[in-house]
């Protein structure tokens, strides 16, 4: 009998890592832009990807990766307005994962084909912890928040906040019913994350989304060039 | 349900390199996890039971954890600093222009294994 030390000194989502940089080689030989959409349940993903398509789709083909527990609803939604959309059921789990990204990204280049995608939206599953850890390849994570979720989520939830690239504020037009601290909400972004551009936005009345919208195409514009 | 994904990785990952280095069992596994990372000690522990149990090489293998407190460079005065978790802007100047150096760390830093040497 004997005892050694291994040193290994490896990241522990290895796998993952690994197939999240042959995702982003695949996303770029097909000069597609991809978001990851994060966000707690309800929040407004899906209409925001929707609103932004409705803007954008003049200029960028869209399609759509859907990760929920279970059911196929927002897969649905998206292909009834005319975009192309892959759904996975995580079964429990409660993030996407590389190895499932891979599987939908697969079935949109054996559908519609790779070359037919410009912008690629990734609706995670509701969730404000564990999507952080996974990543998927993307260009952007955005996350959205919701007025009705409260001013306080980016304290409650730092990690997420401070992994985005975009932070959305969504519901606005509701604004009034709530008692959502904008002032409090900022300062506290400030330090979190100082450097991800805030919009403020209504996806289903629209407020906002000319603006956000904008520096999105600039975004992809950038990455393309 | 996230301390159970890095569990299994890392349970993966160990059972691996200890088959591959010829452990007949894993006594301990020291990992490096950042403030940043957002992961619970008490979750993680409660997952490393769970699934070390399932595994022969991992079976009663203990668990040690090294936080890393987060710190970050300005890069307009190029001002290395210490922070918490909210607080990411540069003290000295303000700048919002800093880089993470540590602090979202999630890798294994090494295991204790026993071989049968002749």
């Amino acid at each position: 009998m004997a005892e050694k030390t291994v040193s290994l000194n490896e990241p522990i989502l290895s796998r993952n890592e690994r197939l999240a940089a042959e995702l982003r080689q695949r996303f770029a030989e097909h000069k597609v832009y991809v978001i990851n959409v994060l966000s707690s349940p309800g929040s407004g993903k899906t209409s925001t990807i929707l609103a932004t398509n409705e803007r954008l789709r003049d200029r960028y083909r869209a399609a759509v990766i859907e990760g929920d527990i279970a059911s196929d609803v927002d897969a649905v939604t998206m292909k009834e307005a005319g975009i192309p959309a892959v759904q996975i059921n995580t079964g429990g789990l409660c993030h996407l994962e590389g190895n499932m990204i891979k599987q939908a990204v697969d079935a949109l280049d054996q559908g519609v084909g790779l070359d037919a995608i410009d912008v690629i939206f990734i609706e995670n599953v509701g969730n404000l912890v564990c999507p952080v850890d996974f990543d998927l390849g993307e260009n952007l994570s955005i996350m959205i928040l919701s007025v009705p979720e409260g001013d306080d989520k980016p304290v409650k939830y730092p990690g997420i906040f401070q992994h985005a690239g975009a932070v959305l504020l969504n519901k606005v037009d509701v604004a009034p019913a709530f008692d959502f601290d904008l002032d409090a909400y900022n300062a506290v972004l400030n330090e979190l994350n100082p450097r991800a551009p805030r919009f403020s936005v209504s996806a289903t009345r629209g407020q906002g989304m000319d603006e956000w919208c904008a520096w999105l195409s600039e975004q992809i514009e950038a990455a393309r060039a | 349900m996230h301390e159970l994904g890095i569990v299994s990785g890392v349970v993966e990952v160990c059972a691996k390199s200890a088959r591959e280095a010829g452990a007949s069992r894993v006594l301990s596994v020291r990992l490096r996890i950042g403030d940043m990372a957002e992961v619970m000690d008490e979750s993680l522990r409660f997952a490393w039971e769970a699934l070390t149990e399932e595994e022969p090489l991992m079976r009663g293998a203990t668990l040690e954890v090294e936080d890393v407190h987060p710190a970050s460079i300005c890069l307009d005065c190029a001002e290395e600093f210490e922070h918490d978790r909210f607080h990411l802007r540069c003290p000295v100047c303000g700048s919002a222009d800093t880089v993470l150096l540590r602090g979202r760390e999630l890798e294994i830093a090494s295991i204790d294994i026993e071989t049968e040497d002749d």
